[in-house]
């Protein structure tokens, strides 16, 4: 049995179950879990047998708590990829998970790539027969999947900007490969000056990049959402409506944890953290002084707020506290007209001019651009296209502080520019100790690698082909 | 008797040219033990040189080295005939240290020669073969039995390893004048490629070239720069031990704007241009007019004067390489200062030549459906000595397991430059000739020169081809190496004044804590030799227990290769770890008779390009071009499948 390097994953679909597991696999997996996994006991995961689940706690190298957990240990070859397993289960929802697979990596492990368990699973022999003919169509459709992904809205600038990098560190790569290969042509020596300036650039647009992966975390944790207006104006419906999107709902499982779990919904790849769903679905039919203090309370801890008016019937005085709360806010806001499927009695100019008076009244208007208006209808499934396309503008534009035309949206890219940025530090530090310039070309080569794998661009013979058409080289 | 049926003699391999390639292939079958016939066009010519007079230089050197790792010739002979030496990329970490060295080429040629003439079961003749014999064999696969002579008769064989170099419907080019023929005014051979297109099998038609040749007596050495060779005696071969050798030195020269004038003003009559040459050149390789073309802003390039051998007044205008009309060759060297009165004694000319796509021949370099027939060299699509020979050293090798009925032999590319040359020809083919770069090799750390016997003897020694004297001589040079390591490790210094004053000695610094010898060889500049002062220092001023153990006394090789593997310990780990990933997917072979329209879930192109390619594993498969990594898992998972299914059947 070959146990290969340890490799992490989130293995829960997102949002799904108020468990999510991180799932570790590979030669050191105990060791990895072991530093970033404290048990309630006290003791070392090493000493436990297998198949034993582990209360305890998981801890960032500062001593932070994340997360309350279960380590589950599976050791070579008794688990589903026959190497050793470890098994992080969380309670906390979508973030903390992020945080522990983050802290995995750090730790050691590397990000799986799509499927590697189940491949490591075939390498070991571990899957039956039918499993295997299943699983053929599985990785297809997966890949599918991840194309589609990769060619949706991101991948546009993003891709620009890696490529750019990539353009930079290749020109570098072949240059020393040149000397290297045609000692004798007469290529002009590699400019260690222009070398460390190279990598000092892409290393800094790489943390700026990296950079987007905190500020805009609104893509990998979601945007905190609130959904505000008076009882019976469609908060529940379009609670629902947004949910039935992403199709997985998350549930409060009893006892498997202490606080109440948000929901979440993917609207068109932004992750919505939609802020007290439970009130939203209480107060859309009964207690009406309770419906606007949770709303309130709602809209002050979100980064966006969609306010609802029922377009089918005239503002009321309540109607002017929400939107006050929405125009007070100075987050990003949404209006929605609900009901549209009814008679309009209510218009987006009257919600103009509302807004109007309520920025006049409260004295803030301090130049922000309007927020949109969008007339929406669950019932006839109206305006909801509308809402998610304001929505991602929210995310992919205004919000989004310090961003600019990219953004790094999961874990997976921010771990593979890590590693790019990780072999670059290796490069110029290879380059402080003379060891060689062919030294510093493979650091380079393995960043320039990484970074081609974030836009799917395979090794080629880019580099010789590089190398030729720059270098005059013959006999 | 008729045409055709009189056979003049029987063999177990027979080898189709005399070339780099095919001298190594015919020595490898031979010494293995195989019957074996080499044909050459020319007796004169075996081993021909015609083009640079240089052997080794970056990967190049690498290749020599392990095809003399593996029991080959060409590292011996260089050693044997070469009349500079030069190690290139110092400068560099090790893993590009690289030797090059000029040959006297006639030497060089008559040491082959005669080597090929006195080794047992090896005969050589001088034949013309125009066509492949080929019977019926199982699985729609044809075999070969033989060959056919121009004169008529027959040789019949059960192996057979094509190794034709530039020789098929070879045609030489020189500005206007073209004519059929083989390089330096041979023969072509101009009826085997229409057999070998009988047979099925697929041609190319590729070009190179070589520059003039001038004579010595005729330069200005005042205007040009002196190249000496090194100092230091170094050698190919694991089993030279030359330490001093004459050294002569090449010239270093420059082209100038006037030399650019005369050939972009007589463009119009380069053959490259203006349509005479149809064959693909190689991009390292162009020729000065194609130079000129591609890189106009370039101000001059350099040139090499290289001496062709001891007897002869020819020097090779090395990066002149042309197929302009002569007055024009004569008229742009004549601006090139110290060349202002050469006489050319040959002219550059271009050779245009059929041969082969390799990606029809297995890793082993026999042909897919071709059983018994293998190919090896410059008609596989590759450019160089190297290249040819290492090729031909594994033809050789696999043509002779297979008479024996034993396994063949694959390199990997994590292995050797000969695993990934022939890796990168069967797997993705070549659109002009191949020539190996160090950057072709991903795992470049582990394939050193200095570590090709460490890497390869043992792989020989299975196949036969490792004699007993470089076995005992390879064993002990590791047994010596692991010593040495272990004693580093075993070898533990205590700080104390004693011992940092043995240290300062050394230029090493102190130390404050408990350190092995073998930690303090990691630092900068440290060498085994110094280990050794500070452990005798140490020793005498009585600092270490006494039941520490001896320092091994090294040769210079097997030092150099312990201070490699401490100082960059880190590297190579990190590159074998990669290997290990990589070694996963290498280490599942697909079947032979794999039919790609039976696994489900593959996208067309990837079926299409697998069926093509017939890879060798799933490692091979995920290297073709058009072979998505989803695909490579999908064939992962239908191996297991089948694994499974005939597990169940039994």
């Amino acid at each position: 049995m070959q146990q290969g390097d340890t490799i992490a994953a989130i293995a829960t679909p997102p949002g799904e179950g108020g468990i999510g597991i991180v799932r570790l696999s590979g030669r050191t997996a105990l060791e990895v879990a072991e530093r970033v996994f404290c048990a309630a006991s006290g003791r070392e995961l090493a000493s436990y047998d297998n198949y034993r689940a582990v209360y305890g706690h998981i801890v960032t190298e500062a001593g932070e708590t994340i997360d309350e957990a279960l380590a589950l240990i599976m050791r070579a070859p008794h688990s589903y990829t026959c190497e050793d397993v470890v098994e992080l289960q969380c309670h906390g929802g979508p973030m903390p998970l992020r945080r522990t697979l983050g802290l995995c990596l750090a730790a050691g492990a590397r990000m799986a790539e799509s499927g590697e368990f189940t491949k490591r699973a075939f390498l070991n022999g571990r899957l039956d027969l039918a499993q295997a003919a299943s699983v053929m169509d599985v990785i297809s459709a997966r890949t599918n999947r991840a194309l589609r992904l990769a060619s949706g809205h991101l991948a546009g600038h993003f891709s620009e900007r890696i490529r750019g990098l990539r353009g930079r560190l290749l020109e570098q790569i072949s240059h020393i490969e040149a000397t290297i290969d045609f000692p004798e042509d007469g290529v002009e020596d590699v400019v260690e000056d222009e070398l460390r300036q190279t990598l000092a650039a892409v290393r800094q647009e790489i943390a700026a990049m990296l950079a987007t992966a905190h500020t805009g975390r609104i893509l990998r944790e979601g945007l905190e959402t609130a959904i505000i207006g008076r009882p019976n104006v469609g908060k529940s419906s379009l609670l629902n409506a947004l949910l039935r999107e992403e199709r997985a709902i998350v549930t409060d499982i009893p006892g498997t944890t202490r606080d109440a779990i948000a929901e979440y919904a993917d609207v068109s790849g932004v992750p919505l953290h939609i802020i007290d769903t439970a009130g939203i679905r209480e107060t859309d039919d009964v207690v009406e002084r309770l419906g606007v203090e949770r709303s309130r309370a709602a809209a002050e801890q979100a980064a966006l707020v969609l306010a609802l008016f029922d377009g089918s019937s005239p503002l009321t005085a309540e109607d002017s506290t929400i939107m006050e709360l929405a125009a007070r806010a100075g987050q990003n806001v949404i209006l929605l007209l609900t009901k549209a499927d009814l008679p309009a009695v209510t218009t987006p100019d009257d919600l103009r001019r509302a807004l109007a008076d309520t920025v006049q009244m409260d004295d803030a208007a301090d130049g922000a651009s309007a927020p949109a208006i969008i007339r929406i209808s669950t019932a006839a499934d109206t305006g909801l296209d509308e809402l998610a396309a304001a929505i991602k503008d929210i995310a992919y534009t205004g919000a989004a502080e310090g961003a600019e035309d990219y953004f790094v949206s999961d874990e997976r890219q921010a771990a593979i520019l890590r590693a790019a940025d990780r072999e670059l530090a290796a490069a110029e530090d290879t380059l402080v100790q003379g060891i060689g310039l062919d030294f510093v070309s493979i650091d380079i080569r393995s960043g320039w690698e990484s970074l081609g794998e974030l836009i799917g661009e395979t090794i080629g013979d880019d580099i010789i082909d590089d190398i030729f058409s720059r270098f005059c080289i013959g006999k | 008797m008729p045409t055709g049926t009189f056979v003049a003699g029987d063999y177990d391999v027979i080898v189709i040219g005399a070339g780099h390639a095919g001298c190594e292939a015919a020595l490898a079958a031979a010494r293995i033990g195989c019957r074996t016939l080499l044909a050459t066009l020319s007796m004169d010519n075996i081993a021909l040189m015609p083009c640079n007079p240089s052997v080794g230089g970056p990967a190049k050197g690498h290749l020599v080295r392990e095809l003399d790792a593996l029991g080959g010739e060409m590292g011996v002979n260089a050693d044997k005939t070469c009349i500079q030496f030069r190690m290139l990329n110092t400068g560099k970490g090790p893993a590009v240290h690289a030797l090059r060295a000029q040959a006297d080429k006639k030497l060089y040629q008559f040491t082959m020669k005669e080597t090929c003439e006195n080794t047992p079961n090896l005969d050589v003749k001088q034949i013309l073969i125009t066509d492949l014999l080929l019977e019926d064999s199982a699985e729609s696969r044809k075999k070969v039995t033989g060959v056919v002579v121009e004169t008529g008769e027959i040789y019949t064989a059960r192996a057979i390893v094509m190794a034709t170099g530039t020789y098929l419907r070879g045609r030489i080019i020189i500005g206007e004048h073209t004519y059929t023929g083989g390089p330096n005014g041979q023969r072509a051979a101009m009826s085997f490629s229409q057999s070998l297109k009988e047979a099925g099998v697929r041609l190319m038609r590729f070009k190179t070239g070589t520059p003039a040749r001038v004579d010595a007596r005729t330069l200005d050495y005042d205007k040009m720069e002196l190249q000496p060779g090194d100092t230091e005696a170094r050698n190919f071969s694991f089993m030279s031990d030359i330490t001093t050798r004459e050294q002569h030195p090449c010239y270093l020269t420059y082209t100038n704007e006037a030399t650019h004038k005369i050939l972009r003003d007589n463009m119009d009559r380069a053959p490259m241009a203006n349509g005479i040459i149809e064959g693909v050149g190689p991009r390292y390789c162009p020729a000065i007019e194609t130079k000129i073309l591609r890189f106009p802003d370039k101000k001059r390039h350099q040139l090499f004067l290289e001496p062709e051998g001891l007897h002869t007044n020819e020097m090779y205008v090395q990066g002149m390489s042309t197929s302009m009309p002569m007055d024009v060759q004569i008229a742009f060297l004549h601006t090139i200062p110290g060349l202002e009165h050469a006489h050319v004694m040959r002219a550059g000319y271009a050779i245009e030549y059929d041969c082969i796509d390799p990606t029809q021949l297995k890793a082993t370099l026999e042909f897919k459906n071709i059983r018994g027939f293998f190919s090896a060299g410059q008609s596989n699509g590759t450019s160089g000595y190297e290249e040819a020979a290492a090729q031909g050293i594994m033809a050789g090798i696999n043509a002779a397991m297979l008479i024996k009925g034993e396994e063949p032999l694959v390199l990997k590319r994590s292995e050797g430059y000969i695993g990934v040359l022939i890796d990168d020809l069967v797997t993705k083919g070549t659109h002009e000739p191949y020539r190996m770069m160090t950057s072709r090799a991903e795992y470049r750390l582990l394939l050193r020169q200095d570590n090709a016997d460490a890497r390869l003897t043992p792989l020989g020694r299975r196949v036969g081809l490792v004699s007993d004297a470089r076995w005992q001589r390879f064993t002990s040079k590791q047994q010596h190496i692991r010593e040495a390591l272990g004693a580093l490790q075993a070898i533990t210094l205590t700080p104390g004044e004693k011992v940092n004053e043995a240290l300062r000695a050394a230029g090493w610094g102190d130390i404050h804590t408990v350190t092995t010898l073998y930690d303090l060889m990691r630092r900068p500049g440290a060498t085994y030799v110094r280990a050794i002062a500070v452990y005798d220092a140490c020793r005498a001023a009585a600092v270490v227990p006494e039941t520490s153990p001896e320092l091994p006394l090294l040769t210079g090789e097997e030092a150099e290769e312990v201070e490699i593997t401490i100082r960059y310990e880190g590297y190579i780990a990190k590159q074998r770890e990669q290997v290990e990933r990589m070694e996963r997917l290498e280490s599942q072979l697909l079947p032979e008779d794999i039919d790609y329209a039976d696994v489900p879930s593959l996208r067309d192109e990837a079926r299409e390009k697998l069926a093509d390619i017939r890879p060798r594993s799933v490692g091979q498969a995920g290297r073709i071009s058009g072979v998505s990594p989803a695909d490579v898992s999908v064939l992962l998972v239908y191996l297991e499948q089948q694994r499974r299914q005939s597990k169940g059947d039994e």
